[in-house]
């Protein structure tokens, strides 16, 4: 039976892997144009300066110019990180999810644990070109990173404060902890998993939970140090205290969202049929729940900010306010005003197609959320969403689907032994 | 006036949820059931409606936001405008995070008081009112079972005793 579910699902993933893979190839050439280009017309605005230039001060527009041209080189980058960072972030919020369940021993979930795993699997090939584009940063690929630059630094006392930790080597020690430390639990918790199916007590399921419980400890420090490095070292100058919670909330509530769409898919494919709408409906309450979450963080953040109105700070939310007027307030209403009126009704969180078509906007508002948080610092005012942009959500989106649903192949989709899995599956609200 | 009914007593709850679906099956009308601690799905059980009170809630909800932007309207902006952290109170938009903590407190302030005051209400209750419990046993450990009796009395206590209920009496009611 397991092996039967697995050769259908493998059908349906090579599908949408070929459905997906001629989109990855036409956009990643898309992208090489893209960047072409870039490099065209930023040409093109630096002559036309250099014009204007004879009656300014020489060295104030040869530097502005400079930072033109990074920040137009930087665009097919920055696209390219978001993306790739938007879809490796869906698996670790999932990953944390599934963490918490297990320490939680939760009965209502484990029905799920096989959906997550699979998604979770997407660590290893998402976290490796995440981690591949830092280390192309570091070699000064390109100028996202601006504190990378020992120029930059050499002329900045800040900077200067702060290269005891932000500098490449440490930077790039430390993301390898991060995601080394990520993929080993997912690898650990997957084995024993898939070890407890088979066993004939529940020693593999107590490892699991004392692992789990580890890992969360693990976790909860690592992913507000990761998004330190990864987004906020990006405004070298900037901080913000609950930055890592603001980030975390953004992953988690993707993270059930896609878990609640997978889940939704493969029921209406047939394959989960112990999955009832009350499993539905209790990620559904976490979709609500954590958009709240979300918000509250980012108002608090945005809040204290304002308030305080101190200059290094505030110039994040000016840059925000002023170039980022329609992603900012498109996101704000797609991630806080869309979910609190949508999911609020107990009914609707029941219906199926109803949650899927809330958690596409709710993956797209946070998508918008992690381009607000990349692009202001890498591209500045030159940002557009076109091409490069699209073809990172579609090739990060189309390998993503592809690993995932080949993981969902390779085990049966119901844990056989898991010791709650009868309440799991008798599970009602 | 006063009527006639049979109370059944219970000491488990998966018990006292067959027999209110027994007994429904049968078509008799339960009046109403006493426990302990709420017990989930006894509501559907019994083929009560669905409470209506998560409706008023977001009402008011919406009622605690109006008053708190109207309210922070007057004070803060109209009536005494001051100059805050060099944020001038001129214009209710440009401070409006300030009073985005307020408009929280309200909206939940309203919508929680509220509801419960209309929970108090809908269900006819009041400080020093006196208890409609027949039994003191059901805020301890017994579940009981109130069912209007006409002329079938034999046929119902059979029925109940079935159920597995511990005791059965027949009172009459004030009402």
């Amino acid at each position: 039976m397991g092996s039967f579910i697995a050769m259908a699902l493998g059908l349906i993933c090579l599908a949408t892997g070929f459905l997906n893979a001629p989109s990855t190839v036409e956009e990643a050439k898309e992208m090489v144009a893209a960047a072409h280009d870039d490099g065209h017309g930023s040409g093109h605005a630096e002559e036309a300066v250099h014009v204007a230039d004879d009656a300014h001060g020489e060295e104030h527009d040869a530097s502005h110019d400079e930072h033109l041209l990074h920040q137009l080189q930087n665009r097919p980058w920055a696209a390219l990180y978001v993306g790739a960072f938007f879809f490796f972030m869906i698996a670790l919020g999932v990953l944390a999810f599934y963490a918490i369940q297990r320490a939680a021993q939760a009965g209502w979930s484990p029905m799920l644990f096989r959906v997550m795993e699979g998604i979770t699997a997407y660590l290893v090939p998402g976290g490796i070109i995440v981690f591949v584009i830092l280390v192309l940063s570091v070699l000064h690929m390109n100028h996202m990173f601006v504190w990378m630059d020992a120029d930059t630094v050499a002329h900045d006392k800040l900077l200067q404060g702060k290269a005891g930790y932000l500098n490449p080597t440490f930077f790039l020690v430390r993301a390898a902890i991060f995601l080394g430390g990520w993929i080993a639990y997912r690898e650990i918790s997957r084995r024993l998993s898939l070890a407890q199916d088979e066993s004939d007590d529940n020693s593999n399921f107590v490892k699991n939970f004392r692992w789990s419980a580890g890992f969360l400890v693990f976790y909860l420090i690592t992913e507000s140090m990761m998004s330190w490095d990864w987004i906020m070292s990006l405004d070298p100058h900037w901080f913000s205290t609950l930055f890592g919670w603001y980030v975390f909330a953004s992953m988690f509530v993707s993270g059930i969202t896609v878990i609640a769409i997978i889940s939704i898919y493969l029921k209406s494919k047939g394959y989960l049929e112990n999955v009832n709408d009350s499993h539905i409906h209790d990620l559904a309450k976490f979709m609500f729940a954590i958009s709240i979450f979300w918000t509250y963080l980012w108002f608090s953040q945005f809040m204290l900010i304002w308030y305080a109105n101190i200059p290094e700070e505030v110039t994040y939310y000016i840059a925000r306010f002023q170039d980022y007027k329609v992603p900012f307030f498109t996101m704000l209403a797609m991630n806080f005003i869309f979910p609190i009126l949508v999911l609020m009704n107990s009914d609707y969180k029941r219906i199926n197609w109803f949650v899927i078509m809330a958690g596409i906007v709710v993956l797209f508002g946070h998508y918008l959320d992690v381009f607000n948080m990349v692009m202001p610092a890498t591209v500045g005012d030159q940002w557009h969403f076109g091409v490069p942009e699209i073809g990172g959500i579609l090739f990060f989106g189309g390998l993503f689907v592809f690993w995932v649903f080949n993981t969902l192949t390779k085990a049966p989709l119901q844990p056989k032994r898991n010791p709650f899995i009868e309440e799991s599956r008798q599970f009602h609200y | 006036m006063a009527s006639k009914v049979i109370q059944a007593l219970y000491n488990d709850d998966d018990v006292l949820m067959h027999a209110v679906k027994k007994v429904r099956a049968e078509h008799h009308h339960i009046e109403e059931v006493y426990t302990p601690f709420p017990v989930h799905g006894l509501d559907k059980a019994m083929g009560l409606e669905d409470t209506r009170i998560a409706i008023t809630s977001f009402m008011y909800g919406c009622l605690g936001l109006t008053v708190a932007i109207v309210m922070m309207n007057y004070i803060m902006i109209e009536d005494w405008p001051q100059d805050i952290g060099g944020k001038p109170s001129f214009s209710y938009l440009a401070n409006m995070p300030a009073f985005v903590p307020i408009m929280f407190e309200m909206t939940v302030f309203f919508a929680a008081h509220l509801m419960v005051i209309t929970f108090y209400l809908r269900s006819r209750m009041w400080p020093f009112k006196k208890a409609e419990n027949p039994d003191v046993r059901t805020t301890d450990d017994h579940f009981l079972m109130e069912i209007g009796l006409g002329d079938n009395e034999k046929e119902l206590t059979a029925l109940l005793w079935e159920t597995g209920a511990v005791e059965i009496n027949v009172t009459e009611k004030e009402s």
